[in-house]
């Protein structure tokens, strides 16, 4: 897939919280065709302290009008100089990057945790197209840590574990009664401890399990070498290979 | 009008690539045509394949970043047996850059490389900072600096171009010591030791704890650095560190270097490459400059 530098139009922006906030950005001309698991790395304007671009994962892709959108959590001095862009800000992306998701099976979970609900919007969509409507389990500490929902339920059933219980089913994701046995395929993407408990759930029933990680990286696009993850070949680099990873590439997964 | 020459290699313009931050060059083919380049240096390549370093492997600093990546690359005979032929045939000069832990290890680098056709020149690496054997401390003490390059010189016989690195207390007697054991040309300078703790989480960023600074916080060292070695040797001289830009390009020809890497940058714009291209015509035709030979060294 042949990727690009191009300058975007912040056309929509919306603030869920303090911590997350989403950008949809517009191409100049026609959007290219973007993989669902997908990211773009962007430049962060205006701050000298931030001199590489930040990794984002696409949230949503909207062929018709040719904008991308973006879901961010605020975790450090390159995403909160991001949350203070407004519309009518350009941004400078490199685009599409990586490796995403393979859209299989019929049976099909989809599981985010935070900010890792993002790339499961396109993804669900992707499904939807395809005539599946997967099932979206999306968890989070509190409400306000599951910034999108609605979004999800033309695409897939939606439910929700907070470990407060503000929100849906009290407890982690992975206790949640639709975390069953009942899939052919789960995908996943949020943090490194619940996407574990994933795998080891999806490896000791047989099902087949995608991960999207998202490791610290410079380039985006293979040449840095410094994103890497221990996989069964050896280390191979997230931004490239992955984000998405089958789990059976990957050491140390699903013990 | 900007042609320059290192030993016997032509350069079409001085803008070269660093290694290590741009691949093969394969990476960056969607966003430059990379025939624009004056010559482009591939990953550090040893006699094994090596997994580097543990990850975290970077963290950004002020104008910055550290890298302890650790010379993951895939093997001089990988190299020479699929990745020479995808890229062999691009019209620049591909440059092989050549690390390894022992003078025979990168003596049989060295010597594979010699017998490809169109790789015209190795970048012997004595200056790494992330291997625990060899890498920089071939680099840091003049004597065994001057004999690993006599034992590559003995068996290499096209460009031998020398990267060194800026950990030392003078980098001209290495450069000197490098030149009398028949260097074709220094490339200077490799990244700088840093260190960097999150304070938070009570540990360094790095695996390693410690690793290599680039970017353009290392740049005044830099041209620092070529403007004494140039002043010193009588080969020719190709200065790194920092440059994103073609006014930062421009600092390295004045300094003494004959032509310029752009390493980190490339991360951050990956067709920042072509962008110093334009920029030096751009400067030349303001200028009234026909050849850029006429700035190089000028300060």
């Amino acid at each position: 897939m042949k990727k690009y530098i191009t300058d975007f139009t912040i056309v929509g922006k919306q603030v869920f919280s303090e911590t997350y906030f989403s950008l949809t950005l517009k191409h100049p001309d026609r959007l290219p065709e973007i993989a669902a698991g997908q990211f773009v790395e962007v430049e962060v304007p205006g701050n000298k302290q931030v001199m590489l671009r930040r990794p984002i994962s696409i949230h949503d892709v909207d062929v018709e009008n040719n904008t991308l959108s973006l879901l961010v959590q605020v975790v450090g001095k390159g995403t909160r100089t991001l949350s203070m862009m407004s519309v009518g800000d350009k941004l400078n992306l490199v685009y599409p990057l990586g490796h995403g998701f393979s859209i299989e099976g019929n049976k099909v979970l989809l599981v985010g945790g935070g900010a890792g609900i993002a790339p499961l919007l396109h993804l669900s969509k992707c499904f939807a197209s395809k005539g599946i409507r997967p099932t979206v389990l999306l968890g989070g500490r509190t409400e306000a840590m599951i910034p999108v929902r609605k979004e999800f339920e033309p695409y897939g059933d939606t439910f929700f574990a907070t470990e407060d219980g503000s929100l849906g089913e009290k407890g982690m994701v992975t206790q949640h009664s639709k975390f069953t046995t009942d899939y052919d395929h789960i995908y996943t993407c949020g943090p490194t401890p619940m996407m574990k408990a994933v795998a080891r759930h999806a490896m000791a029933n047989n099902i087949e399990c995608e991960v999207s990680l998202e490791n610290m990286m410079a380039c985006g696009i293979g040449a840095c070498l410094c994103c890497v993850v221990d996989s069964d070949e050896g280390h191979k680099c997230v931004c490239k290979e992955g984000p998405v990873f089958n789990i059976n590439k990957l050491k140390n997964w699903t013990k | 009008m900007l042609q320059t020459k290192i030993h016997n290699l032509i350069l079409k313009n001085p803008v070269m690539t660093a290694s290590g931050t741009f691949g093969y060059g394969e990476e960056f083919a969607d966003f430059i045509d990379l025939n624009r380049l004056g010559g482009i240096v591939v990953k550090g390549t040893t006699g094994e394949r090596r997994q580097g370093n543990a990850y975290p492997r970077m963290a950004e600093t002020p104008s910055g970043m550290l890298n302890a990546v650790g010379l993951q690359n895939v093997g001089v005979e990988t190299f020479c047996n699929e990745v020479y032929h995808r890229i062999k045939d691009l019209d620049t000069n591909i440059i092989v850059n050549v690390s390894g832990s022992s003078i025979e290890e990168y003596c049989k680098t060295a010597a594979m490389i010699d017998a490809l056709e169109k790789i015209p020149a190795i970048e012997l690496n004595i200056s790494c900072p992330n291997v625990k054997k060899g890498g920089m401390g071939f680099g840091t003490n003049p004597d065994m600096a001057a004999q690993v390059v006599r034992e590559v010189r003995k068996i290499y016989h096209k460009t031998l171009i020398v990267k060194l690195t800026p950990n030392v207390t003078s980098v001209v007697d290495i450069a000197k010591a490098v030149e009398d054991a028949g260097a074709d040309s220094v490339s200077l300078i490799n990244t700088l030791l840093g260190m960097a703790i999150d304070v938070e989480k009570q540990r360094p960023y790095l695996s390693t704890v410690t690793g290599g600074l680039s970017g353009p916080a290392v740049k005044p060292v830099a041209v620092r650095m070529v403007w004494q070695v140039a002043h010193a040797v009588n080969i020719p001289v190709i200065g790194l560190g920092g440059i994103a830009s073609a006014a930062d390009a421009l600092e390295f020809l004045m300094a003494g270097a004959k032509a310029i890497q752009v390493g980190t940058a490339n991360f951050i714009d990956p067709a920042i490459t072509v962008k110093i291209i334009d920029g030096l015509e751009d400067y030349c035709n303001r200028h009234g400059i026909k050849d850029i030979n006429e700035i190089i060294g000028i300060i």
